[in-house]
């Protein structure tokens, strides 16, 4: 008996094993991991996870992988920061922010899909790892990988800037840049991943990748004292991150962890490149790709594989999805910064200007207990605010000169 | 014999035509639908096409050209 029965596609049910395997042969849809929840409900409990490491890993039991961990064993588990400053301002009565800014290693949440999936590929017998991507995800395959002695290769756009790759080329994987338009860059890259043997992070080994992402439920439950939050605010660019928290206490309930949950799960996007905010809008199942046009490149996906179970979720749960403008992304970021003292990248400045937004507009109420996802460190962003934080105040090395500053 | 899956979009003004059948005449490959959503004014099809790599090549290639969107089925890769 294990804790992983297989895989399953989401759509027609099909069963697979637990392979690197991500579409359904008959339907083409995506496939997810078929947990034994009966299993894994004898062997879980409160108790044994708080004894367990101050990472990720202690909710092993609930992760895609077959034995020990052995990548990232320090990401995750992550501070939960009682907002009190950012709360006041909002009129929020009890808000809180889940700080994946200061993630191990990368300073990004992808440190904890990443653990899971090279975890995983190492279990699968790959040798090499595999990423298509601008920021994030690069960083962080290509930090783990080295840890983990795997062979690995980054792809990007031809024409990204220097700047943006140089997080992940301190850690020596094989960065290739690709020219042509990003769908052009974009099929190539779904074409290697089909033809290379390679553990491609969120191509092939993707029904494992993403469950990664189910931890931040788990831990701000934990952190709630076994309870949930009633709202959450959770930036949507694939729209599996908002997927799998929902999934990650919808789990806990399952398997008696936490007594219920009330979770209003709300979604969202830079108004740049919103096709799941606009679905929602326009009240249709239908997620229209777009063309990305905004600040918020982290979460700038045009066409998103988890849009529709997105959308989905968000109806299900009683929540929204709504949408921010570039100079309301840097607004939010530098309301961050100023109450609580963080410094999120581009993407924390639209959870925190959506959180606004549904304040404003009543959809958050000032009792409810709300969460805001923070998913990565503004240091990374630095050039979306470089023109918006204002300089400093520059004197001649005299006394006086100090005090006349100090009376403006 | 090569394998692709590709999730096509329809503009609106593509609706009507057929686009996946012509395809398959003009060059030699194999369409098969698996799953779609095709409306009045907009659609998808997930679409499977079989043939030797050129011949998918100049098919995708000639579908962009009518306007219609051409992706993996796994959509964006890049992230």
């Amino acid at each position: 008996m294990s804790k992983i029965k297989g895989l399953k596609c989401r759509e027609c049910g099909k069963e697979y094993p637990a392979e690197p395997l991500h579409v359904c042969e008959f339907c083409f849809g995506p496939l997810e991991v078929n947990y034994n929840y009966d299993w894994i409900k004898g062997q879980i409990s409160r108790e044994k996870i708080e004894k367990g490491p101050k990472s990720l890993w202690r909710y092993i039991d609930l992760l895609p992988v077959a034995g020990e961990a052995t990548v990232g064993l320090y990401a995750g588990f992550t501070p939960l920061i009682r907002a009190h400053n950012l709360g006041e301002e909002l009129g929020l009565d009890e808000l809180y922010i889940k700080n994946d800014t200061v993630n191990h290693p990368t300073l990004s949440f992808k440190d904890r899909v990443v653990s899971i999936a090279l975890t995983r590929a190492k279990e699968l017998g790959f040798d090499t790892v595999a990423c298509a991507s601008t920021g994030n995800l690069a960083n962080s395959v290509a930090a783990h990988a080295a840890e983990a002695r795997l062979k690995c290769f980054v792809f990007i756009p031809g024409d990204l800037e220097a700047g943006k790759i140089l997080g992940s080329l301190i850690y020596q994987p094989t960065v290739v840049a690709v020219n042509g338009n990003y769908d052009d860059v974009n099929r190539l890259c779904s074409e290697i991943a089909a033809e290379y043997k390679w553990a491609f992070v969120n191509i092939n080994i993707r029904p494992y990748y993403a469950e990664g992402s189910k931890t931040l439920a788990y831990e701000t439950a934990e952190q709630l004292g076994w309870t949930t939050p009633d709202q959450v605010v959770v930036p949507a660019a694939s729209g599996s991150l908002l997927t799998k928290i929902w999934k990650g206490f919808n789990e806990m309930h399952k398997i008696g962890l936490i007594d219920k949950v009330n979770t209003k799960v709300n979604g969202a996007q830079a108004e740049g490149c919103s096709p799941i905010a606009t679905a929602y809008k326009n009240k249709t199942d239908y997620v229209k790709p777009v063309k990305p046009n905004t600040i918020a490149k982290s979460i700038a996906i045009g066409n998103p594989a988890d849009g529709y179970y997105a959308l989905k979720v968000v109806l299900e749960s009683g929540g929204a999805f709504d949408t921010v403008t570039d100079p309301e992304v840097v607004d939010g970021m530098k309301l961050l910064a100023r109450t609580e003292g963080i410094f999120a990248e581009t993407a924390g400045g639209v959870t925190v200007g959506v959180l606004k937004k549904l304040v404003e507009s009543g959809k958050i109420k000032k009792k409810d207990r709300t969460v805001a996802y923070i998913t990565g460190n503004g240091l990374k962003t630095q050039e979306a605010v470089i023109n918006a934080v204002g300089s400093p105040v520059f004197i001649d090395p005299k006394l006086s000169a100090f005090e006349k500053i100090l009376k403006k | 014999m090569a394998s692709v899956k590709v999730r096509l979009t329809f503009p609106e003004d593509k609706i009507k035509e057929p686009i996946i059948y012509n395809v398959g005449h003009e060059f030699k490959v194999i369409t098969n639908i698996r799953k779609a959503d095709v409306r009045e004014k907009k659609g998808w099809v997930d679409l499977e096409i079989t043939g030797e790599p050129t011949e998918i090549e100049k098919a995708v290639d000639s579908m962009k050209k009518k306007g219609v969107k051409v992706d993996p089925i796994e959509k964006n890769v890049i992230e």
